[in-house]
């Protein structure tokens, strides 16, 4: 799809929003310092940084959910307080914040019109909303069933009820924070034609996302913010990916993973017929087989919320499941969920929440660098008391080996940041040596500059010969890490493919549901 | 069992559900909006000593009512400025508030009238009368319908109607109007609420507020509007735990809150009528068995034994503005 960029745009209207000197403290954190912004009117203009880079931050001060420490906000030329939602809302601005904020119970009518109410009575809102509703469809491609109760709806179909939210308060400047991240590839393209319709109509689209893909493919210019201050302004036609990233991290950044080919050995984990069924009685696996090798990395792909928790779960001995699983040939139990077990039959599990399941975020790091393996006799000493010296000594190493920033072991592992928390997960998991190497969402969160530094330890351990199975829901590092992927779809595996002879849209299509029934492997139709 | 006995059995039904069903629509607009209130036993009970108080020196059952809301909005606005500005624990902040309604209505009422703790006996205006309807006397006689309008309609107290009328209100209320839309977001998902620019804080406020109101004509109705015709120490007697009981087995509705109510009203009812039950000669059933009927019931509710209740998604925590 070829976007037909900014045309007959008035180069001499007033800029959409002009943002001059924003500045904003979080405690010690100077989240925006002195930033001053220039959207066009008209335009699809991306926001691109690291995590904690300030897109958001500045996006929430524009949308008056926070109150800026110093700056100016002009809007459409005029000098505008927006000191809080209202008013932004009354200056024609609207937002899709990254988790939606929606009223899952209600319907899709009821959450468009709240807040937004004409009078004491409800009937008259709601009359008027499902006309318009009826009208935004059409012009903008942005279809939802009105009285459908939004908890029953996809993802993609709840962010259209932000956007038709936004939409019903006559926004003319559209703000979406990170839309992508919960979107199948197709559900993405269909966003991004409706972001199209709406600058050809002349609304103005701020783009917030770290997916430089996304930057190039859909904006008209592209912010970029690092440590919270805002380091350039480009035309998007005038850069490139790389000069982006390296804008973003301050020097160069490998984009993608070196690797040689894999030299699979034999069959270190083999999963078959594997089932999980939650607390309520929901079938969340529905009988999953595949094997992995040693010396590769399988991944697996999906959109999340089909599956991979539940497998990395049962897996990391987090919960039980039924069918078979075997460790270099021998079957292991996992109708019980014991976690010591599945260490001691040699598999490391990065989970995919590390705040949650992977470091106790009050502790140390010295404590959660040995978390999980603190029985092993090198950190015992006689009568069940810890031998501090070795842990002190090995929480030392690490760190420097892994980069741990800041290289202190007593601070608790809450006062890292997202990459260096991940880095002390995978410090602990990694050094184990394991045969074999379960990780979720590696880089979930993870700065540009950790993820290309994880992604190499990952692949150092397969060329070690470990067998790695890797779930993640960003698709590029599938691929870009991944010798195998299996797609997973509503507790199944949709379709398995050797990496480099598939593609995004096979793989999307996998994702979306469709199944190698019958051999085809072209779906008859597009899904929506 | 004649159909008079029915008829008697359902009459007091209803006098014993009123209070629980006042308090029961009082938790609902509190919880509806994400604030959990353990505390409506105790602002019934400093609701029913207020009022009983008020209305034994001024002898109006109405000012009693007055001073009875008074109190427990007052109290309702406690809870709020803690669970709700203050963001503290909403359990902590509702027990706060039953030991402190315990204590303060025996030394106040001590102190006071010197009756230990009890307020003096209400006699004529100083309590809610029974309120003939309209025709009772002369429908008396038609078959049927005479005695359903004579005996379990008509006279009552204007209470136990401002019980039954709140019923449908607060539906249009919660269901009908622009209020209630807002008040039922913030319960599910005050995020989205405070995005769509409506003030969080203040619409819980308006909740609690609501909530004290209703549980202070609650407990008026205790001690202004049954036969204690007064105040009597630890009056309210876990009624507001089993409103709140009565709460979950009506998932949180209105109208599902009637019947509930109604059904711990019957089974007080019965307890109160049948003292030793003697079941086909195998036992007897003691009288304590019977009275703790609405106890047990509550018990049951609460161990989930009436399928799965979802409460307000957000209920109990406090909303932080945060990603």
């Amino acid at each position: 799809m070829n976007g037909d960029n900014g045309t007959g745009r008035p180069e001499t209207a007033a800029p959409a929003i002009e943002l001059r000197g924003i500045s904003k403290r979080f405690g010690p954190v100077r989240a925006n310092r002195d930033v001053c912004l220039t959207v066009e009117a008209g335009e699809i203009h991306g926001i691109v940084g690291e995590n904690g880079a300030g897109k958001s931050t500045l996006m929430e001060i524009l949308y008056g959910f926070y109150a800026a420490d110093a700056g100016q906000i002009v809007v459409n030329g005029v000098e505008t307080e927006i000191p809080d939602s209202q008013a932004a809302i009354a200056a024609g601005i609207g937002m899709v914040h990254q988790h939606f904020k929606l009223v899952e119970t209600f319907t899709v009518l009821e959450n468009v019109v709240l807040g937004a109410e004409d009078g004491v009575l409800l009937r008259p809102s709601l009359d008027r909303a499902r006309a318009l509703l009826g009208n935004l469809a059409q012009e903008y491609e942005l279809e939802v069933d009105p009285d459908a109760v939004v908890e029953t709806l996809s993802v993609g179909l709840q962010q259209r009820v932000e956007i038709l939210k936004a939409l019903y308060r006559n926004a003319d400047i559209l703000i979406l924070d990170e839309p992508t991240g919960v979107l199948t590839p197709s559900e993405a393209d269909h966003l991004f034609r409706i972001l199209r319709n709406l600058r050809n109509q002349g609304k103005t689209v701020l783009l917030i996302t770290h997916k430089l893909r996304e930057i190039m493919d859909v904006t008209d210019s592209v912010s970029v913010m690092r440590r919270g201050e805002m380091k350039a302004t480009l035309r998007t036609e005038a850069t490139s990916p790389e000069e982006l990233a390296e804008l973003m991290v301050g020097r160069k950044v490998l984009l993608s993973v070196e690797k040689r080919p894999s030299t699979p050995g034999e069959i270190r984990l083999d999963v078959e017929n594997l089932s999980v069924t939650d607390k309520t009685g929901v079938a969340r696996l529905k009988g999953i087989s595949f094997s992995v090798r040693s010396g590769e990395i399988l991944g697996v792909a999906g959109v999340s919320g089909n599956g991979q928790s539940e497998l990395l779960a049962v897996l990391g001995g987090i919960s039980p499941g039924t069918g078979q699983i075997r460790v270099r040939g021998q079957t292991i139990d996992i109708s019980r969920a014991d976690g010591q077990a599945r260490r001691s039959d040699g598999i490391a599990h990065v989970p995919e929440d590390r705040q949650r399941l992977g470091l106790v975020m009050a502790f140390a790091q010295w404590e959660n660098a040995v978390f999980g393996y603190h029985a092993a006799p090198a950190y015992c000493r006689q009568l069940g008391l810890t031998n501090r010296r070795t842990i002190f000594e090995t929480a030392d190493t690490w760190i420097q080996k892994y980069d741990v920033r800041p290289a202190n072991k007593n601070l608790a592992a809450s006062r890292f940041s997202g990459g260096n928390q991940q880095k002390i997960v995978i410090s602990r998991e990694f050094e184990r040596n394991p045969d074999i190497l379960i990780v979720g969402q590696p880089t979930r969160g993870v700065d540009i500059g950790a993820i290309e530094f994880i992604h190499r330890q990952i692949i150092a351990l397969r060329d070690a010969g470990k067998a790695i199975l890797l779930v993640s829901v960003e698709l590029d590092e599938i691929l870009s890490l991944s010798d195998r992927v299996a797609v997973m779809f509503d507790g199944r595996i949709s379709g398995e493919r050797i990496t480099a002879d598939t593609d995004e849209r096979e793989l999307g299509l996998l994702m979306a549901g469709m199944t190698d029934k019958g051999g085809s492997r072209t779906p008859e139709v597009l899904p929506e | 069992m004649t159909f008079e006995v029915i008829l008697q059995l359902f009459d007091s039904s209803l006098r014993l559900a009123t209070p629980f069903l006042l308090a029961c629509l009082a938790g609902l607009f509190s919880e509806r909006a994400g604030i959990f209130d353990i505390g409506l036993e105790g602002k019934m009970l400093a609701g029913a000593f207020c009022a009983a108080a008020m209305a034994a020196i001024s002898g109006s059952a109405w000012i009693g009512l007055m001073a009875g809301m008074g109190i427990s909005v007052l109290l309702s606005a406690l809870h709020g400025l803690a669970s709700i500005t203050l963001r503290g624990n909403q359990l902590i902040s509702g027990v706060a508030i039953n030991f402190l309604a315990s204590g303060l209505t025996v030394l106040v009422g001590q102190n006071l009238f010197r009756l230990g703790g009890q307020t003096p006996q209400l006699k004529g205006n100083a309590r809610f009368s029974e309120i003939t309807l309209p025709f009772a006397d002369t429908l008396r006689d038609v078959p049927l319908i005479g005695p359903v309008y004579h005996d379990l309609i008509s006279g009552h107290n204007i209470l136990v109607y401002i019980g039954l009328a709140a019923v449908p209100l607060t539906w249009w209320v919660l269901f009908r109007t622009r209020f209630g839309l807002r008040l039922r977001a913030v319960g599910e998902n005050p995020g989205a609420v405070d995005t769509a620019g409506v003030s969080v804080v203040r619409l819980r406020y308006e909740a609690v507020i609501l909530c004290g109101i209703l549980c202070g004509i609650a407990g008026a109705y205790l001690s202004l509007g049954t036969s204690a015709a007064g105040f009597v120490r630890e009056m309210s007697a876990g009624k507001g735990f089993i409103a709140l009981a009565a709460l979950i087995f009506a998932k949180w509705q209105p109208l599902n809150a009637l019947y509930a109510c109604l059904l711990f009203g019957f089974l007080e009812a019965i307890g109160t009528k049948y003292q030793n039950v003697d079941v086909w000669g195998l036992f007897i059933l003691p009288v304590q068995f019977m009275q703790a009927l609405p106890y047990i019931l509550t018990v049951v509710i609460l161990a989930g034994f009436v399928g799965k209740a979802i409460p307000p998604k957000a209920g109990g925590q406090p909303y932080v503005k945060e990603e």
